[in-house]
């Protein structure tokens, strides 16, 4: 279990190192923290919609209906929550909320989010990462940039590869 | 076969360098045990018994010949000299050492191989029929569907976490001989009335420890929709497939615990938004992809030869068995293909040595325009062999003991690593298999039986498929002691059924004696040219049990 409340050391955005990363996660599903501005749980953050130093943590297992899409429009970040790195739902959530809801802000994944998940992470369409306390930014930056070549189609590319071939030859 | 361009070597370059990193940071104590655990996984590398395990993907069973003097290269090299093929087309090296994983990695990237997604809980490598572009019985070439397949399915950013593995094979032909009904995602190729392709798409089937025969989601497919299809079968799964009990967490168990209506619902709901998005096929696209697979420049081969082939056939009586067991029919008259028998006592079954490795692909070379096709019942296909050639391949063959005219006898075991090597096993099984292979090893008894799978796995994973073997055997453990347990009934083709457990199980040194029991009864129930699952289907479990039990 995640303390309460987290500051994170190190923020990727956007494929850098993030100079400043203000938004603490709350992951106290019945009380608001005292700092500003927050994530906190989906509950907490659509009973407090007015208030706009607050963001939405969506939990893995987030069922993403339409109405709940166009509530989360209203933030300008939602942060995605991966309680085990080997959870993928998150990635799924991710798509589903820039593909299908074309939801506009920032989409953020806290938690365990390790290096190594970062590359996928960033083309599922996450802008921003919350890495692990315990990981190496240094390590972060490189495994994020390993390929430059990939198979799908995804949040960012979206002429297939086969597509492409076809053009090139 | 399938040959990489810029962009394909250049990903499995990348991600040499990506594994090389990710072992040094997990040496440098940067990255956890369980948090190097799935990222080594996903390149083939597991822990084992004895030591460290590499899976090498084969991507639907297919090898070229110098992709195979490859392989034998890095086994003497890297591993003791051989390997081993596996029920998923895939060859694992058993001996490697962890920290030359990366140098192995990187040779296999120069000769258009990785091991990228063979084992974890992601896509595995899509497998296909053997006979893939040459049987007499196919509608569509299968090869060029699973290449697309593979693509779209290696390191897909979504689905590289997924609740558990998940295996997708597809069929072409009008006999599955991929299984289909027993993979978490079978695909069959077919032509409806109009002349259009289609795909049907079947999910949630599976062995392992609740074995179960995958249901219909849809069955009419357009081609053009393949991978966004399968997109949503796959999205579906990952979010609402269990998480919380490892042995509850395959498709199978969210398909049954939905029902298929409710699970094609949520597919169907879920595609609506992918359909005809960019991954959406198109003409140019496939036919880009069956380009890769043309029909070899074949030579006609005259009626004389055909004739000649015959006569020597009917001459020579060694010949003539393995022909009539390892040779199987072409759509192309005058050629043939010709299963090499990986099965021999001294080894375990889908073992191969280096030396037979080049060897192989030497044959390859001269009978098979340099093309070999891994089975999942652990032999090795030379495609396109004509017949006039087959008397000479068959003698080079004898010489490499790969000539065992026993293809699809009861000698003909699928046999999982077992206790032997893998950590995960409750008994061994390369003994039973060798046992077993001892026991019933005259030709004359085995041509008798006709065509009998008979299946080993040392758990309950059933790698060795043993729920779908006409007789399926399992190792169990019970308080420390190796116990097996036998089934009958499983087949893994177009009836596909699962195995029923004959009751108790038996001692190792037991096991044959009981299979001979089992035999017998077959043989005294027989109807005239009644295959062994047929009289089984006819007479039911009761027989064999009262016999076996007595």
């Amino acid at each position: 279990m995640p303390d309460s409340l987290v500051h994170v050391d190190h923020l990727i955005a956007h494929g850098e190192l993030a100079a400043e990363n203000s938004w603490c996660v709350s992951y106290d599903e019945e009380a608001l923290p005292e700092q500003r501005p927050a994530i906190v749980p989906l509950g907490l953050w659509l009973a407090n919609s007015s208030d706009a130093e607050l963001a939405p943590l969506l939990a893995s297992d987030t069922e993403l209906t339409v109405s709940l899409a166009k509530e989360l429009k209203a933030s300008p970040l939602v942060a995605v929550n991966f309680p085990a790195f080997t959870d993928g739902r998150g990635y799924s959530l991710a798509r589903l909320l820039r593909e299908r809801f074309a939801y506009p802000g920032e989409i953020r994944a806290v938690g365990d989010v390790l290096v190594d998940q970062l590359n996928y992470m960033r083309r599922c369409g996450f802008d921003t990462m919350a890495l692990r306390d315990d990981q190496h930014p240094e390590d972060a930056l490189r495994a994020l940039n390993a390929f430059s070549v990939r198979y799908q189609t995804d949040v960012q590319e979206r002429t297939a590869i086969f597509t492409k071939r076809l053009e090139n030859s | 076969m399938y040959r990489y361009d810029n962009h394909d070597q250049t990903l499995v370059e990348e991600r040499v360098a990506q594994f090389r990193d990710q072992m040094a940071r997990y040496r440098a104590g940067r990255l956890g045990e369980s948090e190097f655990l799935p990222l080594r996984l996903q390149n083939g590398l597991y822990i084992q018994r004895h030591a460290p395990m590499l899976r090498i993907a084969i991507p639907y069973g297919m090898l070229a010949g110098y992709q195979l003097r490859g392989l034998a290269k890095i086994t003497r090299r890297y591993d003791r000299g051989y390997g081993h093929f596996t029920t998923r087309q895939n060859l694992q090296l058993n001996w490697p050492d962890m920290d030359d994983v990366p140098d192995i990695l990187a040779e296999l990237a120069t000769i258009q191989m990785h091991a990228i997604q063979t084992s974890g809980n992601c896509i595995r490598n899509t497998t296909s029929d053997q006979f893939a572009g040459i049987a007499l019985d196919e509608v569509e070439d299968p090869r060029p569907w699973c290449e697309l397949i593979r693509q779209w399915s290696t390191l897909h950013p979504e689905f590289a976490f997924l609740p558990r593995k998940f295996k997708i094979a597809v069929s072409g032909a009008t006999t599955d001989r991929a299984a289909i009904q027993v993979h978490d995602i079978g695909l069959r190729l077919w032509y409806n009335e109009q002349g259009e392709l289609r795909v049907r798409v079947l999910a949630g089937g599976g062995l392992g420890r609740t074995p179960m025969i995958g249901d219909v989601v849809r069955d009419d497919l357009p081609w053009e929709h393949l991978l966004t299809y399968l997109e949503a079968c796959v999205r579906v799964y990952n979010q609402f497939g269990r998480r919380d009990n490892k042995f509850k967490a395959r498709i199978k168990i969210l398909v049954k615990a939905l029902g298929i209506e409710e699970y094609r619902r949520r597919v169907e709901e879920e595609w609506v938004h992918l359909k005809d998005g960019p991954q959406t096929l198109n003409q140019a696209a496939v036919d880009a992809a069956k380009a890769h697979f043309p029909e070899p420049d074949r030579r006609p081969v005259a009626e004389s030869a055909i004739a000649d082939f015959e006569r020597l056939r009917s001459e020579n009586r060694s010949f003539a068995r393995f022909v009539t067991n390892n040779v199987t029919d072409h759509k192309v008259p005058g050629y043939k293909a010709v299963t090499l028998s990986l099965k021999r006592r001294e080894h375990a079954p889908g073992d191969v040595t280096a030396d037979q490795m080049e060897a192989v692909a030497d044959l390859a070379d001269r009978f098979g325009f340099g093309e070999i096709r891994v089975t999942h019942e652990q032999n090795l296909v030379l495609s396109d062999v004509p017949v006039d050639e087959l008397e000479v391949l068959w003698r080079e063959l004898e010489a490499l003991g790969m000539a065992n005219p026993t293809v699809g006898t009861l000698n003909d075991i699928i046999c999982c690593p077992g206790g032997d090597y893998c950590a995960l096993a409750n008994a061994v099984s390369i003994p039973i298999a060798q046992a077993l292979q001892e026991r019933f090893e005259d030709l004359d008894f085995l041509y008798d039986l006709g065509p009998l799978d008979l299946n080993i796995s040392g758990c309950m994973n059933a790698c060795g498929h043993h729920h779908v073997g006409h007789i399926g055997i399992l190792g169990v453990d019970k308080k420390g002691e190796e116990y097996y347990q036998i089934s009958l009934g499983g087949n893994a083709t177009d009836d596909a059924s699962l195995g029923k457990i004959l009751g108790p199980s038996f001692f190792r040194e037991d096991v044959p004696d009981v299979v001979d029991k089992v035999l017998k009864v077959y043989v005294e129930q027989r109807h005239e040219d009644e295959r062994f699952l047929d009289t089984y289907r006819r007479i039911g479990l009761k027989p064999f049990k009262e016999r076996v039990y007595a």
